[in-house]
């Protein structure tokens, strides 16, 4: 049944054309993303991804957790980006409970939010160019990455998969001398910037092969639920961290690039000017953010009590067991709530009984929509353009699979 | 005759001798190098500075088990890599490696023969290279050792063009192709790069074709083609392409020295032979450099480049040389 299917997809006459496995296991398709390519000499006749190899069932995991320790679910998804993950599942569930969530911690979400966009685009920097051929950008773009992740460590002990968010705030309270780090690394990155920048601005090697190549028009784009920079390279200014500001949004100054290439070198610059004003946005979220204040609801039924109540209260001791324990209950009802990644609309649509595990748990991750481009954006192009066309989209497969 | 013989034995030896260790040192000093333009440290714990590190890579290449395909055209699989190296190891036998020296009573040029023809001879040999990947890749049976293969022919064929006609200038204002006379007329009209600076940029790029090194690496790419011609390839087969490769790297570089940088030429502080190894060691170090630096052109832009750039120009300043050269101008 499936080998028909694959057999029907052939476009033409199978003795010209030949046909060539990319993947799962190939250096430049980033995890295990296989592309099914028709070849005819060198030319692409058809391209079609072929998902499933990193197929996880978070979504059905998910049922069986409570809403706190779903949470954790979330960072797996797309692992470059944790942070937007863990923001999106917690600002859905936080509209299912009603819950108003202190200014200080929405300043703090938003804080790590940015600095995980900046982190995913640097990731995406160094392997697009590095699947161009260039190598060594990659390492100085970890470098700098690095100095993100030791922020993450430092605030939320762990550097992958932090689970640093939690409905109703934050796990805890920010460390002491974070501000000074944070505003060491807004002083430091313009200057790592421009010198990768030497790197590939202007760069007549690296335009040729990015401008003009695989190109999505925006009605192709809408057509396919395309989101992010993918989209917003087709001239379409759509950033729901604008359009529908969730977390204080609404209270940063930034701008949204732009561009209206729709090929692979509007992508690559719409991604790269995203750095700039991601970092715009932290710098004044490192500002609003006060020193002390609280980082969690005082909803009890919701955030757990600080250790030193629970010492000395008896109430606290048993939200806290009760919290622990059994989690807490979600009115019945369903929502949907998405947010800003850096790879496009990154939503959770949760569906609740009433109790305190979720009844239906579905992920939009966007990297499974921008997928979907693939057949349009490799038909006509070479070998070296499939490439360019995975880099560009930008594609993670935690995200895809699921 | 028979010191002679002896002689011409002994030069053998020591230039395959020479060019192994180069090649191994050349992988080390690529290694360590990328490792300072990478913010890494590269190898350096086998053996003092890691000195040992080409001969622990060496031994893990022999070690290792040789891998054939099923569906393999064998003798064809076989034997293509060894091609390569052959036809790699065979360039070098025309460039003189520094002025002759007198031991025994006879004057002993450093390089195995001088014929009148040197330089044809070194294209020739060089161009030989090709079959070793293209049979290779062919023989492989696997599609991305086919596409690999395809690709490294069209460059090649395309590239060498270019790359002959951007010498042509020199033969003509050295009045030779024999090697060894074409440093010894840059000792009495100057280097040759400075009237053939452009021939020189045009040779250059074209060596890096020539070598199948970035940004001209597409028959190997290895973020699109896996390994391109030599993805099916293991053990001490991909080693003698590897070796290839690397040997190619030092000839390109020596040919240049010889016809643009006046070879052995230097003032006199130092032997004839460190000057010229100095040279090729500059310029093995672009070669790094601009590995490290450059993406990879892609495969219809590279071919456009080769025709609508490279052989122009080298036609038009070959023509341009013949009229100087001839009293033309």
């Amino acid at each position: 049944m499936a080998a028909d299917k694959l057999e029907s997809t052939q476009t033409e006459d199978p003795s010209q054309t030949m046909i060539i496995n990319m993947g799962p296991q190939h250096p430049s398709t980033h995890g295990v993303l296989r592309v099914r390519l028709e070849l005819d000499g060198e030319r692409v006749v058809n391209a079609e991804p072929v998902i499933g190899y990193l197929h996880t069932g978070f979504e059905k995991t998910a049922e069986n957790l409570t809403y706190q320790q779903c949470n954790t679910i979330t960072d797996r998804l797309d692992y470059l980006a944790p942070m937007t993950n863990n923001l999106a599942y917690v600002l859905a569930v936080e509209k299912l409970l009603n819950l108003e969530v202190p200014k200080r911690a929405q300043y703090i979400r938003v804080l790590f939010a940015e600095l995980t966009r900046v982190a995913s685009h640097l990731v995406w920097l160094g392997t697009h160019v590095m699947d161009l051929g260039a190598m060594s950008l990659f390492f100085y773009t970890m470098r700098e990455r690095e100095v993100i992740l030791d922020l993450i460590e430092d605030a939320a002990g762990v550097r992958m998969n932090p689970s640093y968010f939690r409905i109703g705030g934050i796990a805890y309270d920010l460390p002491e001398g974070f501000h000074e780090k944070v505003h060491a690394f807004v002083k430091d990155f313009p200057r790592w910037m421009k010198s990768y920048r030497h790197l590939f601005e202007g760069n007549p090697l690296i335009n040729e092969r990015l401008e003009g190549i695989a190109t999505i028009t925006q009605e192709q784009a809408l057509g396919l639920s395309v989101t992010g920079p993918n989209l917003r390279a087709t001239g379409l200014p759509l950033d729901l961290r604008k359009d529908e500001p969730y977390s204080s949004y609404d209270e940063f100054d930034f701008n949204v690039p732009v561009r209206s290439g729709a090929d692979a070198y509007a992508r690559f610059w719409v991604r790269v000017d995203e750095i700039y004003e991601a970092m715009k946005i932290i710098e004044q979220a490192i500002d609003k953010i006060t020193p002390t204040g609280p980082y969690t609801s005082s909803n009890r039924k919701v955030s757990l009590p600080p250790r030193e109540e629970i010492y000395g209260n008896m109430e606290a001791l048993i939200h806290q067991f009760k919290l622990v324990t059994q989690g807490f209950v979600v009115p019945a009802g369903e929502v949907y709530q998405a947010v800003e990644g850096p790879r496009g609309e990154m939503g959770f649509y949760i569906v609740s009984d009433g109790g305190t595990k979720p009844y239906r748990w579905r992920a939009r991750t966007p990297s499974f929509y921008n997928l979907q481009t693939m057949p349009l954006m490799c038909k006509g192009g070479l070998v070296a353009d499939v490439i360019t066309a995975i880099g560009s989209i930008d594609i993670m497969l935690g995200d895809v699979d699921k | 005759m028979i010191l002679q013989l002896v002689i011409l034995i002994v030069k053998v030896i020591l230039l395959i001798s020479l060019l192994m260790l180069g090649f191994a040192y050349t992988t080390l000093f690529e290694r360590r190098l990328l490792g300072f333009f990478q913010l890494r440290l590269g190898p350096n714990r086998v053996g003092p500075f890691g000195l040992m590190q080409p001969l622990a890579d060496g031994l893990k290449m022999a070690l290792k088990e040789d891998l054939m395909p099923a569906l393999a055209d064998k003798s064809v699989f076989r034997l293509a890599p060894v091609f390569s190296l052959f036809a790699a190891l065979c360039v070098d036998a025309v460039i003189p490696f520094g002025a002759p020296i007198h031991l025994f009573g006879t004057a002993i040029s450093l390089d195995i023969a001088n014929p009148s023809i040197g330089l044809l001879i070194a294209f020739a040999f060089s161009s030989l290279g090709i079959y070793g990947i293209v049979l290779g890749g062919w023989a492989s049976q696997n599609k991305y050792s086919l596409l690999g293969g395809i690709r490294a022919s069209a460059q090649m064929i395309s590239y060498e063009l270019a790359m002959g006609l951007s010498v042509m200038g020199v033969l003509m204002l050295a009045h030779t192709a024999s090697m060894e006379g074409i440093v010894l007329a840059q000792k009495a009209h100057g280097w040759f790069f400075v009237p053939e600076i452009i021939p020189f940029l045009i040779y250059y790029i074209t060596a890096f074709a020539e070598t199948n090194r970035t940004p001209f690496d597409l028959p190997e790419a290895e973020s699109e083609l896996v390994a391109g011609y030599h993805t099916e390839y293991s053990g001490f087969r991909f080693a003698m392409y590897y070796i290839a490769e690397y040997i190619n790297m030092i000839t390109v570089s020596g040919i240049a020295v010889t016809l643009f940088f006046g070879g052995w030429l230097g003032p006199s502080f130092l032997p004839p032979i460190i000057w010229f190894l100095l040279k090729v060691g500059v310029s093995m170090f672009v070669f790094v450099w601009v590995r490290a630096t450059f993406p990879r052109f892609r495969y219809d832009k590279l071919m456009s480049f080769g025709w609508k750039y490279l052989v122009p120009a080298a036609l038009v300043y070959f023509v341009a040389t013949a009229a100087f050269v001839s009293g033309v101008l």
